[in-house]
């Protein structure tokens, strides 16, 4: 294998990499549980982009075979983090997880919780 | 809204293709063997699941469907770095919301597409919907605007997804 295909793998694993730590990062640094949910959702899927696309690029220059698995494990992903997000993010409103004191618009969990529509109109309801 | 017609022995054609093309992918093979394999599976699989599966709007618009992919996985990037700048940036200037969007969209497959979408896309995650399915809460990291965000989910992902499935 070159060394520029190594060096381009090893720039994929990288990107790939620093993405997850933010992700990760993100987790244990953000203020509470509903801003927390956005940083595994979204700066993963970028990281593990990053890693599947260099894994597929060293499989197809050292091994000369053309893997395809990465990119299902891509749209696995991609189909199951949104709903995962969501169903943490309904699961919190369920148990009333507490959402940090300047969150914009914190009466509507009340309504989202009940599956309600939200006070301020009915005229939309029907 | 057109709904699905289901034919006898096929009854899910679409799910039926992807099943197949993701049986090869993972077995990584193009041998005969896993093709007949495959192609079992894709006939069978879909005949004893299509009585659960409820009638969904179709796809109207193929072309519109495959921009808009197109358009949502460039939005991924985008919100992959937005996100990042945040998580790095002070908490304090975070500036989170809860936001109820009102949906225009009918049909649970748009609805959920909808969703999905707004997940994976800049700063907001979907959190609930209304029963009546007719609002969709959504948590966003850092609101500026609150008429610009739902403006902004209205015309760039649910106006799409209206003419793709044409409802």
């Amino acid at each position: 294998m070159s060394t520029t295909v190594e060096l381009i793998v090893s720039a994929f694993l990288l990107m790939g990499g620093s993405f997850v730590l933010l992700g990760s990062f993100g987790l244990l640094k953000l203020p509470d549980f509903f801003t927390r949910l956005h940083a595994p959702t979204k700066a993963t899927t970028l990281g593990m982009a990053g890693l599947l696309i260099g894994s597929m690029i060293y499989f197809f220059a050292a091994e000369q075979r053309l893997m395809v698995h990465e990119l299902l494990i891509t749209l696995f992903l991609l189909i199951t983090a949104p709903v995962s997000a969501h169903m943490l993010a309904k699961t919190a409103l369920h148990h009333r997880v507490k959402s940090i004191k300047r969150t914009h618009g914190r009466g509507l969990t009340e309504a989202a919780r009940e599956r309600q529509v939200p006070s301020f109109s009915e005229d939309r309801s029907q | 809204m057109k709904l699905q017609k289901r034919n006898r022995w096929i009854p899910m054609p679409a799910q039926s293709f992807i099943l197949f093309i993701v049986w090869l992918l993972l077995n990584n093979s193009v041998a005969p063997g896993q093709i007949l394999l495959g192609a079992f599976l894709a006939w069978v699989i879909p005949l004893l699941v299509a009585p659960m599966q409820a009638s969904q709007p179709r796809v109207l618009r193929h072309g519109l469907a495959v921009r808009y992919t197109l358009m949502v996985m460039y939005d991924i990037l985008v919100a992959n770095f937005e996100v990042a700048m945040r998580v790095l940036g002070p908490n304090r200037r975070l500036n989170p919301a809860f936001v109820a969007v009102p949906l225009d969209l009918e049909g649970s497959l748009p609805i959920t597409l909808l969703a999905s979408t707004i997940s994976l896309t800049p700063g907001t995650v979907s959190a609930e919907v209304s029963e009546n399915q007719r609002w969709l809460y959504v948590h966003a990291l850092h609101l500026e605007d609150e008429t610009a965000l739902i403006e902004q989910i209205k015309s760039r992902y649910e106006a799409p997804l209206k003419e793709i499935f044409g409802c």
